[in-house]
């Protein structure tokens, strides 16, 4: 009860950290630091407090602190808990088929918090996700940023905005995935006609809203769709862009001008292509790694070396990827760095993609995807080199609490599936204690 | 018998080809058969494997070419792929891995549907790949016949090896026909099945009764003749079935009908270790990066070691993709199993000398021996890591890539 009222008390920005956070110190040593931000530290100590960490370096330099409680991790490798630019666990489905332009729709009341699919993502090291509908409207809903806790609503686990509300992008696409007969487009001059048009509405609404001044009787009626399009316009949410054709990705770069929005690509296929065009609209692309080119007339030009020529370009603070789960497995999204790096990317721009890169394009830079003091601790503990198939995700922490461990049988059935992997995760309620889950 | 007649054809013409003598010399060879091999030398001529040792006892002959790599392995093999009959454009004049008119089609040639040139087939042979076991998908009852050929050729008879190797049958939900049409249920599917191959056993009757009396014979059918090749042991019936269920179906057929089997995708295998060993059938076990959904939520990365360790013969495949990625690659794919508790050399083995093994071809592929065939795979490191990059592929002899994937 007081826990409730506690909550109900801190809607504020601190909301999420403050359910979650652990009162207890805990250091970590023994371990190599991969800060991001910075070289790599051999035999570091990471002190985490309230949810957050407080300090790190190497074991000289950094004092455990007294009552601290110590975990040995002595020979892992410890990184930044991994951001998901676009993901589609969950299970949620956004607009429906009655239009191609639905801004007003919202994930977050549509995401099923207790999918197996959040699981796999933290087994493969994933701590934030940027949930998303899908590719097959124009714009096909509001996206939620969410810290991928064990917790029984998604309002326990959407990131905020800085009034309280919770966080996201806009969902959009161009290209075939959003081609279909009417009231869909069935060309790509018709495509971004539509999106043209749904922008101009809005900065009318705006227009009218404005000529309204205080008197609520010339208001025009609320319009969520469009308030969700100001709210772009205004670059309070960002636009997450599903496009993979050199000519679709800058026919985004040109819409994003004429109104401003701020715009992240995803999948990007072809960026390879159009590489100079995305540096000069310092564009950010989170990108799919796929194993092999084809599937889609979009993807058959895909190169997993788009995020080399990026950084070849001087732009490696515009790589990031993504799972897009289904179409890869979050369990093993360090994965797509690695092909990355096979395809010519350096390590630390990999790496960086994996965590702070992506944590920027969702504006939450400044809280995770590196290991800094004051930064909310959300970090993996790794078997190994990040970028080896033989490496293991063996823990994930979130806010300073475990909520992966290889070796708990549970949490290893998510990790390498098996019987029931499928099914959501059951919840250990107040009545039951900790509650085995049945299965 | 006709098969037999064709394989042997295939041979002759692929000795035809522009063999080429060579060396390959690297930091580690692995044989797969043997020890890996320490500063090895791999001697390819005329198409086959003429010497193999350390570099200090394995003179390479004047005039040969010589490749250098720090690791090489056999050419793997792809024991399960729709490519070829499925392209990568995923658009309908590319996709003829499944005719949709008819459950029951087991008298589909693969060799009448298979596209060379197809840029799949480039893509896993520049990734290492050097015999793919291809055919017709895992999406109805009876889906068509596979083939196996060397990923190389600009035509179908330049490619193949074993034109008809095996029988494509599938269970479960992905050979349920929708709407009014059937099988729509299991029972349907098993009892469609069993019609079929009661056909084919009256039709051999009628066959063996007229004897040399051509009066008498019942007319030829192209599909009980292809029925005929599985209840004679010519060829193995290649069963999809991926919940623990549909694996136990499979086992009951192979009884009644005394079916030579290799079973495929088997998701939910480790639930049924026993009664596959018992009936002594290999599993073409499916990708490890294949999406765990629908009859796959029960999938495991764990099942390779469990199959290994219940000594049931097994290898991986790249499957059936419908959709991005339109194809899988078993070198990524044994990769995932190396790090998922079956370590690096059984899943080496397992894609090279064991799916040869399993396509009856063991006397000629999947390990680096003497008389075999000069296929090889070339790598810059351990070819499992992600980081590592396949370097070079050799066909008999014959190198057949050479970009740095």
């Amino acid at each position: 009860m007081i826990r409730s009222l506690v909550l109900f008390v801190a809607a504020s920005a601190a909301f999420d950290a403050v359910a979650s956070a652990q009162s207890e110190t805990v250091a970590f040593v023994g371990a190599q630091l991969v800060p991001i931000v910075g070289a790599p530290i051999d035999d570091g100590v990471l002190v985490v407090d309230k949810g957050l960490i407080s300090a790190l370096g190497a074991r000289s330099d950094i004092a455990v602190p007294a009552g601290a409680r110590v975990v040995d991790v002595t020979g892992k490798v410890l990184m930044p808990g991994l951001v998901d630019t676009h993901s589609h666990v969950g299970g949620g489905w956004g607009a429906d088929s009655s239009a191609p332009i639905q801004p007003g729709v919202r994930m977050l009341d549509a995401v099923n918090c207790r999918d197996s699919g959040l699981q796999r993502a933290q087994a493969g090291g994933i701590t934030t996700l940027n949930i998303m509908s899908g590719s097959g409207h124009l714009m096909s809903g509001q996206t939620i940023y969410v810290k991928n806790r064990d917790k029984n609503t998604i309002e326990e686990l959407c990131y905020r905005f800085e009034g309280g509300e919770p966080m996201g992008g806009m969902k959009m696409a161009n290209g075939t995935n959003s081609q279909r007969a009417a009231p869909f487009p069935e060309t790509r001059g018709k495509s971004a006609a539509l999106v043209r048009e749904a922008f101009v509405a809005a900065l009318e609404y705006r227009r009218k809203v404005q000529a309204a001044g205080d008197d609520a009787s010339k208001l025009p009626a609320r319009e969520l769709d469009k308030e969700a399009l100001l709210e772009l316009i205004d670059g309070k949410r960002v636009v997450h862009h599903h496009t993979h054709r050199h000519d679709d990705i800058v026919t985004v770069l040109r819409l994003s001008k004429e109104f401003g929005f701020r715009v992240v690509l995803h999948h990007v296929s072809e960026a390879w292509k159009v590489v100079d065009e995305i540096v000069a609209a310092k564009a950010p692309c989170s990108l799919i790694v796929i194993d092999t080119p084809g599937g889609k007339l979009e993807a058959s030009e895909f190169d997993a070396r788009s995020a080399a020529e990026l950084e070849k370009r001087g732009a490696p603070e515009l790589v990031g990827f993504h799972t897009d789960d289904w179409i890869t497995d979050s369990r093993v999204f360090l994965r797509s760095a690695a092909l990355a790096v096979r395809a010519g990317v350096s390590r630390e721009t990999a790496l960086a993609g994996l965590t702070l890169h992506g944590a920027r394009m969702l504006d939450l830079g400044g809280r995770v995807g590196s290991l800094e003091a004051g930064k909310d601790a959300d970090f993996i503990v790794l078997s190994g080199d990040p970028l080896s198939v033989y490496t293991r995700v063996e823990q994930t922490w979130v806010d300073g609490a475990k909520v992966f461990d290889i070796s708990d049988p549970r949490d290893r059935t998510w990790a390498d599936g098996g019987w029931g992997a499928g099914m959501p995760r059951m919840q250990a309620t107040c009545c039951l204690g900790d509650a085995e889950d049945p299965r | 018998m006709k098969c037999f007649a064709r394989v042997f054809a295939a041979c002759a013409l692929t000795l035809a080809l522009d063999a080429q003598d060579l060396a390959v010399r690297a930091e580690l060879v692995h044989t797969v058969s043997g020890e890996p091999i320490q500063s090895g030398v791999v001697i390819v001529r005329a198409g086959k494997i003429a010497a193999i040792g350390p570099a200090a006892r394995t003179p390479i002959p004047e005039n040969f070419r010589v490749l250098d790599a720090k690791v090489v392995t056999p050419g793997l093999v792809d024991a399960h792929s729709v490519v070829g009959l499925a392209g990568y454009l995923n658009q309908p004049q590319d996709q003829d891995q499944l005719d949709p008119t008819a459950p029951i089609q087991p008298e589909l040639r693969a060799i009448d549907a298979y596209n060379a040139r197809e840029r799949l087939i480039v893509w896993l042979r520049e990734h290492g790949v050097t015999t793919l076991h291809t055919g017709h998908a895992p999406a109805a009852l009876i889906s068509g016949q596979t083939m196996v050929v060397k990923t190389r050729g600009e035509t179908v008879e330049e490619a193949v090896i074993v034109p008809c190797a095996m029988i494509a049958a599938t269970l479960g939900e992905n050979s349920r026909a929708g709407g009014d049409k059937s099988p729509g249920t299991a029972g349907k599917q098993a009892a469609m099945l069993r019609e079929a191959l009661i056909g084919a056993r009256e039709y051999q009757r009628k066959l063996a009764a007229a004897g040399d009396d051509a009066s008498k014979r019942p007319d030829r059918d192209l599909r009980k003749e292809a029925l005929l090749d599985l209840l004679e042991k010519r060829v193995p019936l290649l069963i999809t079935a991926q919940r623990h269920q549909d694996i136990a179906s499979a086992l009951r057929l192979a009884k009644e009908f005394d079916l030579r089997i290799v079973l495929d995708g088997a998701a939910e295998a480790y639930e049924m270790l026993e009664p596959i060993k018992a009936a002594g059938f290999p599993v073409i076990l499916h990708p490890p990066l294949a999406r765990f959904a629908g009859e796959l939520e029960n999938a495991s990365r764990a099942t390779p070691k469990k199959l290994l360790d219940a000594g049931i013969p097994f290898t991986f495949q790249s499957g059936y993709e419908e959709y991005v990625p339109k194809t899988r690659v078993v070198l990524f794919e044994a990769a995932i199993a190396a790090s998922h508790g079956l370590g690096a050399q059984a899943a080496l083995r397992s894609i090279t000398l064991d799916a040869a093994r399993i396509l009856g071809l063991e006397a000629r592929l999947g390990s680096l021996d003497v008389g075999k065939d000069g296929d090889l795979a070339l790598y810059d490191g351990d070819p499992f890591e992600y980081t590592t990059h396949c370097i070079g592929t050799v066909i008999e002899g014959v190198v057949v890539s050479e970009v740095v994937r």
